[in-house]
């Protein structure tokens, strides 16, 4: 029986080659190039994708091969049948992006961002590290998001299209 | 990247089998290694796989806490009551990294993380005795401002980049070894070596040797402990300087204190010196600023980092007095 | 004067008297401009975004070619010298190696025309690649490996074994200054301008600054790495690229290999970030050549370090900023003058001085860029070459001025407003950066500042407000072409050989085309970024859409023309001349006399196939020979100083722009907020760091040359006085450049304010501020 990981819902053999980065594998090897090599180097997050759906990690810098019979989700995976994620017509409603390169990664990062904020997990501008529950702010997205870089700038728009998208859920 | 094998380990015991007798490494969450391999910097022929071995936060009856070596930097920060009882804990790992490495990487493989020293990465272009020992050191006399103002050698003045250590020194965690002769344990303090002569050798880790967990002891008055860092950039960014600090204070005589730096040495640094001169002091500014001269008067500024003094010596005074006054209500005497 | 300048000039005589235009004096502005449709300005969403936020948009390395092998680079570690050995067995002989290119085997390559140098030349130096053993920075590719896998291919350079016979070297500003220095040459006029004594005048003036700025090197960092995808088929060559010069590229690369313009296909509908360094550099070539050789298609991505190593980005400068003025504020004398580090086989000493030369009226100029020559990787335009670091150094010294006054900052600026341009003496096209300062700073609440430093403190955070002027150019540069077809349906389809790296290119010109042609958005398709399309319209500059609406002004003239040529007399619009017409409602229609009207497919109903088919070529830009063309901005910062470890934090920001009419305010509000962001980053933590023993880059890293990260970003707030230039296409003047010039100093000043300490070396980090 071969070993696999499932991307996007899709069983698929483990390389044989045990140096393959989870993100070559994406790009090179499944021709899932949706997801974006900016550094290779764990430095730019734009590389980000969820496992099991809402864990956000960097691909560049999982070896494929740790993987097994985890479940990846890449950006291709978000849009339901044709439909964009809420967070995807967000960030074109708002702007959250200029040439859209770290833009999949700032997506899959705002994903796991928000599950880590309904589970409670603090942040570095998280007050009182005591309480259960932690206030969706402008800062604690910020401080959230940054292991996302955007060089064009569309930082404004991505805190805005995340904030929205949590507010509408939230409603 | 050179070729290597990959394993996955089952449990601890088949662990230190796999990495018996070969040029193995132990793979956690890859957040640093994978880099040093990519970078030809750790050229294993093995990789054992240990991010499935026991991950567990356990709280034990003698008040300690047990964290299994696997458990992610997330997990830990993130834990009820590290956050309530060590709370500087929670806040140096989520002062580190990013969201993504910290949901990666594990606290046995923070621990064991290598310097960021640039010279260190640059191994087509520079010397660097780390890398290969009796080269020289081009960061000595190079751009050094994030370099090392304590502890450092004239072989090697590079930091240890780890958040998370500097408060694990500081509640004085204890690290849980097992090699295939046996298990150990050792104060964390005790685990990174100090340059002098061998850069290369940066722990006092036997070979094959696996950290399965830490330990951390109880420490009731950490409870309102804290850490701050300091950097180039508000988010995602190595320490320039950090401090971790606890404070106990009782009829305004500080009964105990814990002190460590990051950022400043080649090993996460607990200011022994500063709290031997703060315990059973007035915990008055004064003092507070005594203190980080005491531990700062061996400091060996290199060329671009002479600042990291100051800052490390403010930042110390600063966060014990922040302690302080919270205590009291927001007033120092 | 510029090479493309000059050549545009040996036509503008004749061009002058065949096409009367809107660029000409006497001539017709834009009618769109004036008959403002709905489309001009409003916040589009753009069109590529669900492609972008499915992963859908592909980029240079994103295209799998059967039979593809893959490349790894390997460097030189000496700044200068020779290649005394280069043992390439081991690599070789190392699994999935197909091919271990070194100047040994190398296919004959000639240097890349280098920027500047001919019209379409975008070479980053014009060094040879691979030909011979000479080296000439630290970092230098020289050798390439390709194999079957990346992994394969990155190993295998590992192997590679180089020794060297190094030469002396110069890798610093100091030690190049120190063997004497020469005059700067930008795009062929020196980078000099004296009007009157200004030395004297500034000796004379009771009121005088003097002081030395200080900025390191800059990289780009793209997101995207660069990349090339190549094959070759028989003689013709297909690079995917990320580029912003398809054309430029294509001509170029053909140079190299001694091909016609036309072998060479250039192809990138998608750019992930440019800012200047998405040119043509060594890795394409490179990727060409070891395709040719391996008789293989090959990809090429760079690693970030690869980035550092292989694409030049801006270089260092110190420039010296002497004010001298009166009581009331009147400049008597502004003096800019310093050194750039700038290697051979360059053509960009960074023009520092250009803000100085157009922002204010001063009684006496100093301009002066000297070049200190080191061994080092070349340096190249970045964003807002020139204007960026210059108005760093110009507004840092306005404010210290006015603070010696003791006159507001932004009142000082105003007195100093010229009636016409202060070094050309042309008029202004439009200049409206007075109201730019009164509505930002209304806006921002600039009267709530207190002049005095470390007035406010609130817990360990003093706080404090700066502002600075930004400026830039407009530009629009000569060459660019369109083919447009219209069919019967309505529906029009235009191809430029244009780019998209984030400005919203297409989505901004799909909007001016369908309010020039009077159709709606979803009838306009708009195709870009193939070499094999018309014009050569560089993405740079900020003259995209300056360039592009030339065009498509033109274009549209010519399918007038056609389309009434067509009209016999029971149309409404027979007879009428191009310039009497507009588009409107899917259709045209006489300007004064909108019920004078005729759809589209009633006027195509006349021809055979239903469609029509233009090809145009923008007129030359000879607007920029009669006005002084500038955009301005008023930039507001609010920032917070720790009084214990001296963090920065911006707190607020706020940027006033005037760069004519916005096209999308959704799109041009990104570019705005970008360009200042990159500006924060200049102002407190960018720096390409050197080793200045050897010239190697110690840092090439995005984990230690750090760019601002979302926590470092405050809300940005922008506003623009949309006043239309008459004598710029749509009456815009590009936006994509302006806000990262005055950004760094606003936020200097701000600090000055805040602290009470001034900084004039950047990055202004902790060090700087604490005692």
């Amino acid at each position: 029986m071969p070993q696999t990981l499932s991307i996007n819902g899709t069983d698929v053999p483990l390389p044989d080659d045990p140096r393959v980065s989870l993100l070559d594998l994406l790009r090179d090897h499944l021709q899932l190039a949706g997801v974006k090599k900016g550094c290779n180097q764990g430095a730019c997050g734009a590389c980000t994708v969820l496992l099991d759906g809402k864990e956000r990690i960097l691909s560049c810098m999982a070896l494929a091969v740790q993987y097994e019979g985890r479940k990846v989700t890449s950006i291709e995976g978000l849009a339901a049948n044709g439909t964009l994620h809420p967070l995807q017509q967000a960030f074109i409603d708002h702007d959250g992006f200029q040439c859209g390169y770290c833009t999949p990664g700032q997506i899959c990062s705002s994903i796991g961002m928000v599950e880590e904020l309904r589970r409670g997990v603090p942040s570095h501008v998280t007050d009182d590290l005591s309480a259960e529950t932690i206030a969706f702010s402008r800062e604690e997205i910020q401080e959230r998001m940054s292991g996302n870089l955007c060089r064009c700038g569309a930082y404004n728009g991505i805190i805005a299209a995340i904030s929205e998208t949590h507010a509408k859920a939230v409603r | 990247m050179n070729p290597f094998t990959y394993a996955r380990a089952a449990d601890v015991d088949d662990a230190v089998q796999l990495a018996a007798g070969s040029q193995a490494k132990y793979l956690g969450g890859g957040t640093n290694l994978v880099d040093l391999l990519r970078e030809t910097l750790e050229r294993p022929t093995a990789l054992v796989d240990v991010t499935g071995l026991p991950s567990a936060i356990e709280e034990r009856s003698d008040g300690s806490l047990l964290i299994g070596a696997a458990a992610t930097n997330t997990a830990v920060a993130e834990h009820h009551s590290v956050r309530t009882r060590f709370p500087m804990l929670t806040r140096a790992i989520s002062a580190g990294a990013s969201a993504q490495i910290r949901n990666m990487a594990t606290v046995g493989g923070n621990i064991l993380q290598r310097t960021r020293c640039n010279y260190f990465y640059d191994h087509a272009g520079s010397r660097c005795n780390k890398r290969s020992p009796g080269q020289g050191c081009d960061a000595i006399e190079g751009a050094n401002r994030n370099h090392a103002i304590l502890g450092g050698s004239p072989s090697c003045v590079a930091t240890h980049p780890s958040d998370m250590c500097v408060a694990l020194v500081a509640l004085g965690a204890v690290v849980h070894l097992q090699s295939t002769r046996g298990t150990r344990t050792l104060p964390l303090t005790d685990l990174h070596r100090l340059p002098e002569t061998s850069p290369d050798q940066e722990t006092f880790l036997k070979p094959g040797e696996l950290i399965t967990a830490v330990e951390i002891p109880a420490l009731p008055f950490a409870s309102d402990s804290t850490y701050r860092k300091v950097r180039d950039r508000a988010s995602y960014a190595f320490a320039l300087i950090s401090v971790a600090a606890a404070i106990d204070v009782k009829d305004d005589i500080i009964q105990d204190v814990r002190l460590a730096f990051g950022g400043v040495a080649p090993k996460p640094w607990r200011a022994w010196n500063a709290e031997a001169a703060l315990k059973g002091k007035p915990a008055t500014l004064e003092n507070f600023c005594v203190a980080a001269e005491a531990e700062l008067s061996d400091a060996s500024p290199l060329r671009d980092n002479g600042f990291k003094v100051a800052l490390t010596n403010r930042t110390m005074v600063a966060v014990l007095d922040a302690l302080v006054r919270e205590k009291n209500g927001g007033s120092n005497p | 004067m510029s090479i493309v300048q000059k050549i545009g000039q040996t036509v503008m005589k004749k061009a002058a008297e065949l096409a009367p235009d809107a660029w000409l004096p006497g001539g017709k502005p834009d009618p769109l401009i004036e008959h403002r449709p709905a489309l001009i300005g409003a916040p589009e969403s753009r069109l590529d975004g669900p492609q972008k936020v499915r992963g859908e948009a592909r980029f240079a390395a994103e295209y799998a070619l059967d039979g593809m092998v893959y490349a790894a680079l390997f460097y030189s570690n000496v700044p200068k010298g020779r290649i005394a050995s280069i043992d390439t067995s081991a690599a070789e002989a190392s699994p999935g190696v197909v091919l271990v290119m070194t100047h040994r085997n190398a296919p004959p390559m000639k240097p890349m025309p280098l920027f500047m140098t001919q019209p379409k030349a975008t070479g980053g130096n014009d060094l040879p690649i691979f030909q011979d053993d000479e080296i000439h920075w630290n970092g230098q590719p020289i050798a390439l490996v390709l194999a079957q896998t990346q992994e394969q291919a990155d190993y295998a350079s590992s192997l590679i074994l180089a020794t060297y016979l190094a030469e002396p070297s110069v890798t610093s500003l100091s030690a190049a200054k120190a063997k004497g220095t020469t005059p700067g040459l930008f795009q062929g006029e020196p980078l000099k301008l004296e009007i009157g004594d200004a030395e004297a005048a500034l000796l004379a003036a009771p009121h005088r600054v003097d002081s030395v700025y200080r900025t390191p090197r800059h990289n780009h960092n793209a997101i995207e790495l660069h990349a090339a995808t190549v094959f070759w088929s028989d003689d013709e060559l297909t690079v995917h690229d990320a580029s912003q010069g398809v054309a430029h590229t294509a001509w170029s690369i053909a140079q190299v290999f001694d091909l016609k313009e036309e072998q060479v296909h250039v192809k990138s509908p998608f750019v992930g970030g440019g800012f200047g360094g998405k040119t043509l550099w060594a890795h394409q070539i490179l990727a060409a050549a070891a395709s040719k050789l391996a008789g293989l298609p090959v990809r090429l991505v760079l690693s970030r370090e690869g980035v550092y190593r292989v694409v030049g980005g801006r270089t260092t400068t110190e420039q010296r900023v002497a004010l001298g003025a009166q009581s009331d504020g009147t400049f008597d004398a502004l003096i800019h003058t310093g050194f750039v580090a700038m290697t051979a086989h360059n053509a960009l000493p960074e023009p520092f001085i250009l803000p100085a030369r157009c922002t204010y009226a001063a009684g006496s100029f100093k301009l002066d860029v000297e070049v200190a020559t080191v061994d080092m990787l070349a340096n190249t335009f970045m964003r807002a070459p020139g204007e960026s670091v210059g108005s760093f150094a110009l507004e840092s010294a306005v404010d210290e001025l006015a603070e010696q006054i003791g006159i507001d900052p932004i009142e000082l600026r105003i007195r100093n407003e010229p009636e016409k341009d202060p070094t050309t003496g042309r008029p202004h096209s439009s200049r409206n950066l007075v109201e730019a300062y009164r509505s930002g700073a209304e806006k921002f609440g600039w009267g709530e500042r207190n002049s005095a430093p470390r007035s406010r403190q609130e817990g360990e955070w003093l706080v404090g407000m700066g502002c600075a002027t930004a400026t830039y150019p407009y530009h629009r540069m000569p060459g660019g072409a369109a083919r447009m077809t219209l069919s019967k349906d309505g529906r029009v389809h235009v191809e430029i050989a244009a780019h998209e790296m984030g400005m919203g290119t297409s989505t901004a010109q799909t909007q001016v085309i369908a309010a020039r042609l009077g159709l709606p958005m979803d009838h306009v398709t708009f195709a870009y970024g193939e070499s094999s399309m018309p014009g050569m319209v560089l993405a740079g500059g900020s003259q995209q859409t300056a360039s592009i609406g030339s065009t498509i002004i033109a274009a549209n003239r010519a399918l007038v023309t056609e389309l009434l040529k067509l009209t016999s007399h029971d149309s409404p619009l027979h007879g009428l001349d191009p310039d009497d017409v507009i588009g409107r409602d899917g259709g045209l229609c006489k300007i004064d006399e909108p019920e004078r009207f005729e759809s589209y497919a009633t006027l195509l109903g006349r021809t055979e196939t239903g469609e029509l088919t233009v090809e145009a070529s923008a007129p030359p830009p000879l607007e920029a020979q009669h006005w002084s063309m500038h955009s301005f901005g008023a930039m507001f910062c609010e920032v917070r100083v720790n009084s214990v470890t001296g963090e920065v934090r911006i707190s607020r920001f706020l940027g006033s722009f005037d760069c004519g009419r916005i096209i999308n305010a959704k799109t041009a509000a990104s570019q705005f907020q970008g360009g200042i962001i990159m500006g924060i980053g200049l102002a407190l933590m960018e720096e390409t760091q050197f080793d200045e023993r050897n010239g190697r880059i110690m840092n090439p890293s995005l984990a230690e040359y750090h760019v601002p990260v979302h926590m470092d970003v405050p809300e940005i707030d922008i506003l623009w006085t949309d006043i239309p230039d008459p004598h710029a296409p749509m009456g815009a003047r590009g936006v994509g450049e302006i806000g990262i010039t005055g950004t760094a100093a606003a936020i200097a000043n701000a600090i000055y304010n805040a602290c009470g300490k001034r900084v004039r070396d950047l990055p202004i980090t902790l060090d700087k501020l604490i005692d």
